[in-house]
């Protein structure tokens, strides 16, 4: 470990290019933080985001008309705000709304004050999960709809109840058919939960911004965090194209 | 310390006897009878506009002190940090007192006046209710920031406090005032001007103020007459207490900085007290 460690001080030595986050231990603690913060955000989002396509899709079908509304208002109301503006919206605007007390030491005092009951990670986990969930409704939608009607009617006849049609028989074909929209709008969201420094959640930009600001070494780890991202999302792809592999049914969708 | 006070004389001494082979600015002031100085009209309570829309504040101040000197009348030009350097390089003002930090990139480019006149360094805001006292108190505790700030590393790793950064000072007080922090670290002249204002009536700035970093009024290159005359009226002003009154007359508390330097030069001249 040293020997890498003395071998990035002397390219900066040599060269100029000045990788704090290899040889500076403060640095390459705070960058992998924010990697693991990013994963961990983006993992959790995945999964609500599709938690909530998966229900609201299935609300879209209900026979009731208010569920419809109700879902076709969210989606509306995610699709068309940018996922930013959600973000302040959020922390700044609602979360004052629920309140709590801590007590914070400070020195041998404590400190009781009212602080906010979610933190900036929940709200950033709560606003991107909706905005993809948001996209999720319409992919899954998508799929639900290219279910051939005689598929469903084969089911009916065979006297299988609505929700056992939707479990075994519209949702498992919908998924298939739908895979590859939904990992667009998953590989989307991996990158959208940049935006999240905006309301200081510790995650990969927002730890970078602070190593370039104290480092001055800008262009260095601007380069680090695109081929970062180019990997975070690579094993994204690879995981869900091994997903789309698994689940091909012979003969279906050709 | 000497070097500056024989300085200081010389300067005395210089402007007393007002002679001078070239004519230079001080004799286009004189000429002109008006004196020209930048100041900042944003940022109270240092230069900022009054009701009336005059631009009052603690350099506006200081730079009637020296229209006085020279008998002239006071023109204030509003600048903004990032054109004070070329108005002054382009002669539309004659002097610039606007809260610009003294490095060595700008002494390249505009005449700093030595001494430095005022300072402003790290600080915290916090509520007055938590009583906090030392730097080492905000070990484990949520502080806002802003990103990028320098000492963002430092309130962290020395002091062990949880920085939470946001892209701006409005977003960084929002969150201040929501609890998501106990404190806000910034420029201790920012928080003076917030603390000023009665939304922050329950907020203090506890803490002594760390790496201050120095102030300086500059004049156009190769002015040197007129250098050396400001000289003499910086020391003056640490000397007579000038900066300390404007302090607490504009509503700060004393800065330390304001403090140590008119120590400094009553200790060099103590018959000034009698």
């Amino acid at each position: 470990m040293d020997g890498i460690e003395a071998w990035f001080l002397d390219l900066y030595h040599t060269t100029g290019i000045n990788l704090t986050i290899v040889y500076d231990a403060f640095d390459r603690e705070r960058f992998l933080w924010g990697l693991l913060n990013t994963v961990i955000l983006s993992v959790i989002c995945l999964v609500f985001s599709v938690i909530i396509g998966i229900i609201g899709a299935w609300l879209l079908g209900a026979r009731h008309a208010i569920p419809r509304r109700i879902v076709q208002a969210y989606v509306q109301f995610f699709r068309n705000t940018p996922p930013l503006v959600q973000m302040y919206f959020f922390f700044f605007a609602l979360g004052p709304m629920f309140m709590t007390t801590v007590e914070r030491h400070v020195g041998q005092m404590v400190f009781v004050s009212e602080t906010p009951l979610l933190t900036s990670f929940h709200w950033a986990v709560i606003s991107l999960s909706f905005f993809a969930g948001a996209f999720n409704v319409e992919i899954f939608r998508s799929g639900i709809e290219a279910v051939p009607r005689s598929t469903i009617e084969a089911a009916e006849a065979l006297g299988m109840s609505r929700w056992q049609i939707y479990r075994d028989v519209i949702l498992p074909l919908a998924f298939r058919i739908c895979l590859p929209a939904l990992n667009n709008n998953l590989v989307n969201l991996v990158k959208t939960t940049t935006l999240a420094y905006a309301i200081a959640v510790p995650e990969l930009l927002y730890m970078s911004n602070q190593i370039w600001s104290d480092s001055v070494n800008v262009p260095e780890m601007m380069t680090v965090l695109l081929f970062v991202y180019v990997g975070l999302v690579a094993i994204l792809v690879f995981a869900m194209q091994r997903w789309e592999r698994a689940m091909k049914l012979p003969g279906f969708g050709r | 310390m000497k070097k500056l006070f024989t300085g200081v004389c010389v300067a005395a001494a210089l402007s007393l006897s007002g002679q001078a082979a070239l004519a230079d600015v001080l004799d286009d002031i004189a000429e002109r009878g008006v004196l020209r100085v930048g100041v900042k009209a944003d940022y109270p309570p240092y230069g900022y506009l009054d009701e009336a829309g005059n631009i009052v504040g603690i350099e506006p101040a200081l730079a009637q002190d020296v229209a006085d000197l020279l008998g002239v009348e006071l023109e204030l030009i509003p600048v903004v940090s990032s054109n004070r350097m070329q108005f002054l390089e382009q002669g539309r003002i004659d002097l610039m007192i606007a809260t610009m930090t003294d490095r060595n990139d700008r002494r390249e480019v505009v005449q700093i006046v030595d001494p430095n006149y005022y300072s402003s360094g790290t600080n915290i805001l916090a509520p007055t209710a938590a009583g906090l006292t030392e730097w080492e108190q905000l070990d484990g505790l949520p502080v806002c920031g802003i990103q990028g700030a320098f000492y963002n590393r430092k309130t962290e790793e020395e002091f062990g406090a949880e920085i939470v950064a946001f892209t701006g000072t409005a977003e960084a007080l929002a969150a201040l005032q929501q609890g998501t922090c106990v404190a806000f670290v910034y420029d201790d002249s920012f928080l003076i001007s917030r603390l000023s204002e009665p939304e922050w009536a329950d907020y203090e700035m506890p803490l002594q103020t760390i790496d201050d970093a120095p102030w300086g009024l500059a004049v156009a290159l190769g002015e040197d007459r007129f250098a050396e005359l400001m000289s003499g009226m910086i020391v003056n002003w640490h000397l007579s207490g000038r900066i300390l009154a404007l302090e607490t007359e504009y509503g700060v508390d004393n800065t330390p900085f304001a403090e140590r330097m008119h120590q400094l030069f009553l200790d060099i001249n103590p018959s000034i007290e009698r």
